[in-house]
């Protein structure tokens, strides 16, 4: 059993490479996604994840498949899909849902046609949806810094974006400081999609930073814990994940989100604040 | 001049070319309450907004004394009660003044909080997820975090709307607590009782102001009746506003200084 859960890591370089590489963005991007759930913007991580396919599509028509390219590619256009929409919302009618779906579906049809301007089909899926066991250094490295850069952001901003997300019209009545949170917090997401883009494709990464969110919801009532669960059920399900296609021969990007969405529906049933536990509290009340 | 918490010069503020508030002029006395009444739609609230500096003003100005710390309660919260935070959590916002981004909460803070709540006679919902609270219960929270903020300047927007006279009478308790600590406090009501019964000050808004002063001469059958009258809809034909024609100013009298023919309120072209 240990040996089925053990070996692989300690035979294979490429597994121990992919594992780390998963655990890194785990740690950041998961809190991101707490962030993303509780600012009701789960959807706008899907769309960033899709708006930085032009940029890395470009970076991929001008410099091949190369990881550097590519992701400062990503990084340009979802910074500018992220600002414009933002931007559209702060300083029009239009709420912010609404531009960004469509700065992303204007940016989807670009990249999708550069990508098919150059590429073959096997190159577009590469891009839709990574290769983990094929992270190189630069990769890691990339990742590493990511991930660093993130968790700092999340504990400097960490008052300003509970503040902003719990009363932003407080926040705006003591600090003007309420749009920087949210540029950077906007910055943040487009920066985990971008690391993660490497290891799960633009499409699977948002995967990562979204479900083990929305199973920890399940579990906690405070914020802290539930970032700390949030990145425990990342770590679980990339491990797994990285495991079941070890053994199986499946596919490490599907099989890591696959593994968090099976401890997101356990969640949904078992959680402490889960179907079950409602089902059977309601038949029980104290007097007061 | 210099006991002004606030004062208002020929202050327009309002949404694309309409005027929500039609040239304010006049200080707000440090440490007086003012009831602010009026019609809906009056600029009540975009009054306060303007002052929060939520809302720019179209024209003429703001100025709130130096070194004020300020603590607004909207009419409408944007509190996102499905948010996981308790009671603690959300009354804890009020210390960002003294705190702000990264400075820790001490004990002395910590104690502030608990104070607050018992003060507002929430002592032991420290815990509770801001979720379980009722409408009157979370408005005693807010209050308890505006006491936590330690304003100088304090605007409260329609504070006892929906709330049960209980809480009224335990809320206007504060209000008066913090009118004897000579904070200067604006509140908007609806309720004609509770301002001649615990406001010193009333500032009539419709749009323009109509009357401002003290209460017993502000509160007049007459006055309210003209403000009842105020035409509340904008109409995009009419005339542009000349800014330096003669405008209601802060009359302690308590009527306004520029009556307005009624055909000109009619038409909407005040």
């Amino acid at each position: 059993m240990i040996d089925l859960l053990v070996s692989p890591f300690v035979e294979f370089a490429f597994m121990r490479r992919a594992l780390l590489g998963v655990v890194l963005l785990s740690i950041s991007s998961c809190p991101v996604g707490v962030f993303l759930m509780l600012r009701r913007m789960s959807l706008a991580g899907d769309a960033m994840a899709h708006a930085i396919l032009p940029g890395a599509a470009t970076g991929f028509l001008l410099f091949g498949l190369a990881i550097v390219p590519m992701t400062v590619g990503g990084l340009i256009a979802g910074v500018l899909v992220a600002l414009g929409a933002g931007a559209v919302s702060r300083l029009t009618v239009q709420k912010e849902d609404a531009s960004m779906a469509a700065f992303y579906l204007i940016s989807l049809a670009v990249g999708v046609l550069i990508v098919s301007l150059r590429g073959s089909s096997v190159d577009l899926m590469h891009v839709l949806f990574g290769s983990v066991l094929a992270l190189n250094d630069e990769a890691l490295t990339l990742i590493a810094g990511i991930s660093i850069a993130t968790l700092a952001a999340l504990l400097l901003l960490w008052r300003g974006l509970i503040a902003e997300c719990l009363d932003p019209l407080f926040l705006r009545s003591v600090s003007g400081i309420g749009p920087l949170v949210h540029f950077v917090f906007l910055g943040l997401v487009v920066l985990n999609l971008v690391g993660g883009f490497q290891a799960l494709g633009t499409l699977l990464s948002v995967g990562l930073m979204m479900l083990p969110a929305a199973a920890a919801r399940f579990w906690t009532a405070r914020v802290d814990t539930m970032c700390l669960l949030a990145i425990a059920i990342g770590i679980a399900s990339s491990t797994a994940g990285l495991l079941l296609s070890y053994h199986f021969t499946l596919p490490s990007g599907p099989a890591i989100i696959l593994s968090a969405g099976l401890v997101y529906f356990v969640s949904i049933l078992f959680g402490g604040r889960g179907i079950l536990r409602v089902l059977v509290t309601r038949h029980r009340h104290r007097t007061a | 001049m210099s006991d002004a918490s606030l004062t208002f010069s020929d202050l327009t503020l309002g949404y694309g070319s309409h005027p929500a508030v039609h040239h304010l002029n006049g200080p707000v006395e440090r440490g007086s309450l003012t009831a602010v009444v009026g019609p809906n739609g009056s600029g009540k609230s975009t009054l306060m907004k303007g002052i929060v500096g939520i809302v720019k003003p179209m024209a003429g100005a703001v100025k709130t004394a130096p070194g004020q710390r300020l603590a607004y309660l909207p009419q409408q919260s944007e509190i996102d009660r499905s948010f996981p935070a308790r009671v603690l959590d959300l009354i804890g916002l009020g210390l960002w003044p003294k705190r702000g981004l990264l400075r820790r909460y001490d004990h002395r803070d910590r104690e502030n909080l608990r104070d607050a709540l018992d003060a507002v006679g929430l002592a032991g919902f420290e815990h509770r997820p801001i979720d379980t609270l009722s409408g009157g219960q979370l408005q005693r929270a807010l209050f308890a975090r505006v006491l936590v903020q330690k304003a100088d300047l304090i605007l409260l927007d329609e504070p006892f709307n929906a709330i049960d006279a209980k809480t009224t009478s335990d809320l206007i308790a504060l209000i008066r607590h913090w009118h004897g600590e000579r904070r200067t406090v604006l509140v908007v009501v609806h309720d004609f009782e509770l301002v001649r019964d615990h406001f010193p000050q009333t500032l009539v808004l419709a749009r323009r102001p109509i009357a401002w002063g003290r209460t017993q001469d502000v509160m007049q059958p007459d006055i309210l009746a003209r403000a009842r009258r105020f035409d509340e809809a904008w109409h995009d034909d009419a005339p542009w506003c000349a800014a330096d024609g003669p405008h209601a100013g802060h009359d302690h009298t308590g009527t306004a200084s520029s009556p307005v023919p009624a055909a000109a309120q009619r038409s909407g072209s005040l």
